[in-house]
């Protein structure tokens, strides 16, 4: 991977990121791509946050406490708009503050004190839990279980006013919003996979004693990982909220959403960078597609499907669909160049 | 301020009663979590599951087929006890050798199949026995006879896992095997078959479990998300795998959870438990009794 990308690979992406940018061009004036660039939308601001656990999750940091950083973003920056009047510009860096100064206060001990493993699943669990029950506490002001709804802008806004309360009648402007958030996050994952930290963590995961003892700093090169992914987690629930103008406890946070998370980066692959993508794409449309088929009847069918998705997946294909894709084509290539290099011997 | 104390009093003896008696449940939640952690070595993140699955069982067999309480009950026990049975053999057994937190996610895939299950199954309404259990009150202190009942067939269970586990050949050789999971097999124990009873014996708690909380609480299928959290907090607050600190940690929550929602709302009385837990696991990484490893 760290070797750059091929002439072919290079191309592929050159032509993914022209369809990319050119797709809500595509409806020629008429309004059929609106459902479809909505579903884009959604699949880009879950990517974004999937690929951001997944920095953590590949190195064998499972945090089950993603629900909390979605919340804390997404909660934080609705409440500043509506009760301080506070612009999401400012907003959002407030609560990505604030979300880095609880990852570490929650990590630090956790990493210097080496709660690792189950243990550390267990207490991000219980960060998780512990947001979602203070949002449901605090249901004067966050409404509760009912849901959260930041105030929203006058039809006939102008301009400056939409760009200052980051709210567009035009889904598009969203959907570029988006696309650039995730473009970022895959960026920011192939930086991590070209650093040293990559090193230094996956030795961590491997031994932290050896990796204590060739000189790697673990509390800091975990904390480090921990606060980026969680800032990162939070402004996809920030993004979030701006976007659906609407957040309830059940949907942002909770031990509910930090299981999703883990599914969709687990069903896509932890260790490609494309996998939480593939993870995003698949329980998104899935769930779009049976709702649309078998409609609101049979509420519970897709996270039915995915219960069962999750538990397959981790019995038979632990490295996600993406990424049990990948080794397969992999293995072919060597096969057929070990073969080829054969030949050549042979003759 | 001493006045209003005074005037509280009984309220907050209330409060301390009640948490005591919902401490007992979830005494009995964390022993059977316990259990399988402390022999098989995976955390069943869908335990709070099960137990509504059991709640289910106890409302269909006593509203619907009018099954008498006692025999439901039973029903449900082995029911749920059939489930752990098959969590084990359909999903823990095949990844036993799995990196540990695979177990975890694989159990927490069980999670969103048998809550979305359920919703699928019985919708989200919320149902109840529909059962009207006397209050009792002493000396201004009132607490409800469905508590009581719980409590007190709690600890029966409690005392029936110990002797199961100290008295019979089976829960020596259970207990053997939380020891050491290796030796064991060269003593020729079949710890399969030891970890198929563990995981039948969990999955009963659970429907003991079920069948208490639902003589206290509405079922409907995300009823598990409200005491699974708080079980895996006083598993992990009394060190994995032991169960007299389970036991004693189950009593300090839910105590910690009855006072802070008897000052504040129920919701701060979880959240000043699990912030608890947070400290405590960072003071004492190895749980209230834990040895350090």
């Amino acid at each position: 991977m760290g070797l750059g990308l091929s002439n072919r690979r290079h191309r592929v992406g050159v032509i993914a990121a022209i369809i990319l940018i050119a797709l809500p061009f595509l409806d020629f004036g008429f309004d059929w791509l609106a459902y479809p660039l909505h579903i884009m939308v959604l699949i880009l601001i879950w990517s974004f946050a999937y690929t951001s656990w997944s920095l953590m999750g590949r190195f064998g940091l499972v945090s089950l406490g993603h629900g909390a950083f979605l919340g804390m973003g997404a909660y934080g920056t609705a409440l500043l708009w509506n009760y301080a009047g506070l612009s999401p510009w400012l907003g959002v860096p407030a609560s990505l503050c604030l979300v880095a100064l609880v990852a570490i206060v929650i990590g630090y001990p956790c990493f210097r004190f080496r709660i690792v493993g189950y243990y550390f699943a267990l207490v991000t669990l219980a960060l998780s839990e512990i947001v979602r029950q203070i949002i449901m506490a605090t249901r004067d002001y966050t409404g509760g279980s009912l849901g959260f709804t930041p105030h929203p802008l006058p039809s006939d806004a102008s301009l400056p006013d939409q760009i200052v309360a980051l709210q567009f009648p035009h889904r598009e402007v969203f959907y570029f919003i988006a696309l650039v958030t995730w473009a970022v996050g895959l960026y920011i994952w192939y930086r991590v996979e070209r650093s040293m930290d990559r090193y230094a963590l996956e030795t961590i995961a491997e031994d932290e004693d050896a990796a204590a003892s060739v000189g790697v700093w673990v509390t800091r090169e975990k904390l480090k990982i921990t606060v980026l992914s969680a800032v990162m987690t939070a402004f996809a629930g920030a993004l979030f909220a701006q976007y659906q103008m609407f957040i309830a406890p059940d949907t942002v946070s909770g031990i509910f959403i930090s299981l999703q998370i883990v599914f969709a980066v687990v069903a896509g692959g932890v260790f490609v960078a494309l996998g939480p993508t593939v993870g995003a794409v698949i329980t998104i449309v899935l769930s779009e597609t049976l709702r649309i088929a078998v409609g609101v009847k049979m509420v519970g069918l897709d996270t039915t499907l995915y219960g069962v998705m999750l538990v397959l997946f981790i019995i038979f294909l632990p490295q996600g669909i993406l990424g049990g894709i990948l080794e397969w084509i992999s293995r072919r290539t060597r096969a057929v160049t070990s073969q080829a290099g054969k030949a050549a011997a042979a003759d | 301020m001493f006045e209003t104390f005074i005037d509280d009093l009984p309220f907050l003896t209330e409060a301390l009663v009640n948490g005591l008696l919902f401490g007992g449940v979830l005494a009995l939640l964390s022993l059977g979590l316990n259990l399988i952690f402390g022999v098989v070595d995976v955390i069943w993140i869908c335990y709070a599951e099960i137990v509504m699955f059991g709640m289910y069982a106890m409302y269909w067999l006593h509203t619907i087929y009018a099954v008498p309480m006692v025999f439901a009950a039973l029903a449900t026990i082995v029911g749920c006890g059939l489930m752990g049975f098959l969590v084990h053999y359909l999903i823990i057994s095949p990844i036993l050798n799995a990196p540990p937190i695979n177990q975890l996610l694989a159990t927490g895939g069980l999670l969103f199949f048998l809550q979305s299950l359920a919703t699928l199954l019985w919708g989200i309404e919320f149902k109840n026995l529909g059962l009207r259990l006397p209050v009792m009150g002493w000396m201004g202190v009132y607490f409800s006879y469905a508590r009581l009942l719980a409590f007190g067939v709690a600890l029966v269970g409690m005392i029936g896992l110990y002797l199961f586990l100290n008295r019979t050949f089976l829960g020596t050789a259970i207990r053997a095997i939380s020891q050491d999971r290796e030796i064991m097999v060269l003593m020729g124990v079949d710890n399969r078959k030891i970890y198929w009873v563990t995981s039948a014996v969990g999955g009963g708690l659970a429907g003991l479990a079920a069948s208490l909380l639902v003589l206290q609480y509405d079922v409907h299928p995300f009823v598990g998300l409200s005491f699974g959290p708080i079980t895996f907090v006083i598993c992990v607050l009394g060190g994995l795998g032991n169960m007299l600190g389970g036991f004693i940690a189950a009593f300090i929550l839910s105590e910690v959870v009855s006072i802070g929602g008897f000052y504040a709302e129920l919701e701060w009385g979880y959240v000043f438990a699990f912030v608890i837990f947070v400290i405590v696991m960072f003071i004492r990484p190895g749980g209230i009794l834990g040895r350090r490893a």
